[in-house]
């Protein structure tokens, strides 16, 4: 997925500061062993305690779908309890909405996490004694009390069953129910609680690839409109990157690398991470504005001597012919203007032919078709229509085919 | 030092040399070469010691002896607790708890065999099975069992067993439905009961049938605290297993949802963990049938007086017949509380319970 508008104010919605959390008998005791640095495999040899996160830092924005990915064992399952405190951390803080949760006694904790937070599990985590519309409603049955804020609850519950396509189901048990929407009724489960933050342990990582792309859509669509702060988890780095607004990449319990699918892909911190995004699709991530050519332009009252000399030598002499506004009005060739020359053409305006135009947050892939519509190169437009660079199809070619590793940031 | 006392000596001392090896063996980072010094000297020291103790003439190295005063004098110990409690507290227990009790299960034996026909009673009983199995074969085989209790002339001591039987697994239902429950939450409650339950299980039942007859004599209400205390076990165990068996996601997915204590208790817990509790239901009701016998030598009636009858008149048909009963009762209980089990948990059968 491609990142939202730069203009949009950021707002912090949660924080893991040095968080650490070691497993065992006496992690309070293995601490300053950690930070002296001793690894995962030396802790578990001589202590017999599990290193799960080690000085973990994050900022997940308001809104942001931010995912953690890592391999199994990296930490990432243990990195998601501490949000809601399934799991306290060893040492470190989690704060949200600048609120210490570690601060919360029992009872402070259990509303937090009735009005802040919901989750989905990657097994699904369903009440096999509960039937669909009661699975749903769990959460808010919880805080319901007598019998008319149950129905209340059930009728809450019961828009979700329809927003998530499973109307007709409501009084199934979940072990009736395929994975797909066994995963449909947790995250109904989740949604019906209303809260500004989801957290998503590898939610989709038990189904068909099918199936998981359907979820994956009904999330982005979900998203589109609910506009919730995402903590998704996952092992599959297409799904990371075609959810995530931003990525963190796990290892061992520790953060490698932060930032946007394209930052990894095009600029890997590490060589675990190049390993990584070695066999990813680019052509799904690499949006037109990263990977576009700088261009000539030239205004449609120019004489096509100055506009050729603008175009310089390149292999593609080609410069593109804007309006007073700017506004895009097509393309000219170098061989179009030699001969508007040559004939004495005093206006550029007769030489334009048409081009197709592509947006700067457009992904290649859904840019290469363009390319193949005319055998001029796509010009990257913004939104007012005014030209910011373009996309030949070689170019495309070149950006998709070059490796994570030596790949650098074309801007 | 005799030959015996050589080899004793070698035992203890590898014993301790043994002992030794495993505790240093739990703390990390101790060189191999040190723990084998460290469980050398303290076997040596061991053998020293028993030495020392046997020149002494405490004897700790030659054989048992017979007749002697124990060392240890356990047995007298318990003797004056029990003393003290019966002279203590005999007469208020026997009036405050013992006493109701029995009035109330010789009614309820009254209500079985007096004011029910029995015919009725074997048809209520098959409806029960019905109603359990949804199974007719199953509703007729209890109508049968029913029928060839009263044609063996067993009528009155089956009810009279039945009803013991009800008493004792509602007593232990009281008491061990909540020590299984604190169990199944408590890995603490747990470590201190695991004992408790094995001792309970393994020791043989005449032994606390001594101490219950002292204090509230011969009859119907030892019969019911030894077959309680007997039956108990299977139930706590399963309980504590039924909850621990939930599904962690499941229980993590009530924990983030918000779920207080007592509700992730009543409204997870405890209903994903029924089927295994009724399961320890069955257990326990198979353990207080086995009880009967051992409970007719204190004067229980019933089915168990039967057979000791046979067993005291040398009878064999009349212990076969009252066994016979106590095996029909045994499969009707059986079958109609699996069935009830099975229909517990039918709504939510994934293959992981």
């Amino acid at each position: 997925m491609v990142e939202r508008s730069a203009t949009k104010i950021e707002i912090p919605k949660i924080e893991l500061r040095g968080v650490t959390k070691i497993f065992g008998d006496r992690p309070a005791k293995m601490l300053p062993m950690v930070e002296a640095g001793a690894s995962k495999e030396d802790l578990l040899e001589k202590t017999g305690h599990t290193l799960g996160l080690r000085d973990v830092s994050l900022t997940i924005m308001q809104g942001q779908t931010f995912v953690v990915m890592g391999l199994s064992g990296s930490g990432k399952s243990t990195l998601i309890r501490h949000l809601n405190r399934l799991i306290d951390p060893t040492a470190g803080q989690v704060l949200v909405d600048g609120e210490d949760i570690m601060a919360l006694d029992e009872k402070a904790l259990t509303a937090f996490r009735r009005a802040r937070m919901a989750m989905v599990f990657q097994r699904f985590g369903l009440f096999p004694h509960r039937t669909v519309l009661e699975n749903i409603s769990f959460g808010l049955d919880l805080q319901a009390s007598g019998r008319a804020a149950r129905e209340d609850s059930r009728a809450r519950a019961r828009e979700w069953v329809s927003t998530v396509g499973l109307d007709g189901y409501e009084d199934s048990y979940p072990h009736a129910l395929s994975g797909g929407m066994q995963q449909r009724v947790g995250l109904a489960r989740a949604l019906a609680m209303d809260t500004d933050i989801l957290l998503m342990d590898e939610a989709f990582s038990a189904l068909d690839p099918l199936i998981r792309r359907d979820m994956q859509d009904q999330l982005i669509e979900l998203q589109s409109r609910l506009k919730k702060t995402i903590v998704f988890i996952t092992h599959d780095l297409d799904e990371a990157l075609r959810l995530g607004d931003r990525i963190a990449i796990l290892k061992d319990g520790e953060i490698v690398q932060v930032g946007s699918g394209e930052e990894i892909l095009t600029a890997p911190a590490t060589d675990y991470v190049a390993e990584f995004v070695e066999d990813v699709n680019r052509g799904r991530v690499l949006t037109a504005g990263r990977v576009k050519l700088d261009c000539a332009v030239v205004t449609s009252t120019e004489a096509p001597a100055a506009a050729l000399t603008r175009a310089g030598n390149g292999e593609l002499q080609i410069t593109y012919v804007v309006d007073a506004n700017g506004k895009l009005l097509g393309a000219v060739t170098g061989s179009r203007m030699r001969r508007a020359i040559a004939e004495n053409t005093a206006s550029m305006e007769s030489l334009v032919e048409p081009v197709q135009t592509a947006t700067a947050d457009m992904v290649l892939e859904d840019v290469l078709p363009l390319t193949l519509k005319g055998d001029l190169p796509v010009a990257v437009v913004d939104g007012q229509g005014r030209v910011q660079g373009m996309l030949s199809r070689r170019s495309i070619i070149a950006a998709l085919a070059e490796t994570a590793g030596v790949a650098k940031p074309g801007h | 030092m005799s030959f015996g006392a050589a080899i004793s000596l070698l035992l203890i001392a590898g014993g301790v040399f043994g002992a030794a090896l495993v505790l240093t063996g739990a703390r990390p980072g101790l060189a191999r070469s040190r723990r084998l010094g460290l469980a050398g000297a303290a076997a040596l020291a061991a053998a020293v010691a028993l030495v020392i103790a046997d020149l002494a003439g405490m004897g700790l190295l030659a054989g048992a002896s017979e007749g002697a005063a124990p060392l240890l004098p356990l047995a007298d110990w318990v003797d004056r607790a029990v003393d003290w409690l019966v002279t203590a507290y005999g007469d208020a227990l026997r009036e405050n708890i013992s006493n109701p009790i029995v009035y109330a299960i010789g009614f309820f034996e009254r209500f079985l065999y007096q004011s029910i026909a029995w015919p009725a009673m074997a048809v209520a009983f098959a409806l029960f099975a019905y109603h359990a199995s949804r199974k007719w074969t199953l509703a007729l085989f209890v109508a049968v069992a029913f029928v060839l209790i009263w044609a063996l002339q067993l009528w009155k001591p089956t009810m009279q067993t039945l009803s013991l039987i009800s008493v004792s697994i509602l007593v232990t239902a009281l008491v061990g439905l909540p020590l299984g429950i604190a169990m199944g939450l408590s890995n603490r409650f747990r470590t201190a009961m695991m004992p408790v339950l094995d001792f309970m299980q393994t020791m043989p039942s005449f032994v606390y049938l001594i101490p219950v007859v002292m204090l509230f004599g011969l009859g119907t209400f030892s019969g019911v605290l030894a077959t309680a205390v007997y039956a108990a076990p299977p139930l706590i165990r399963l309980t504590d297993l039924g909850l621990r068996l939930v599904d962690k996601e499941v229980m993590e997915a009530a924990t983030a949802f918000g779920a207080s204590r007592s509700q992730k208790l009543w409204r997870v817990q405890l209903p994903l963990a029924l089927p295994n509790v009724m399961a320890g239901v069955n257990q326990s009701i198979m353990m207080a049938l086995a009880m009967v016998v051992i409970a007719s030598m204190i004067g229980v009636r019933g089915l168990g007086q039967e057979v000791f009858y046979g067993l005291q008149r040398q009878e064999p048909g009349t212990g076969f017949t009252a066994g016979l009963c106590i095996v029909l009762l045994a499969i009707v209980l059986d079958r109609i509380t699996q069935a009830y089990g099975r229909r517990m948990q039918a709504h939510y059968q994934t293959g992981a319970y």
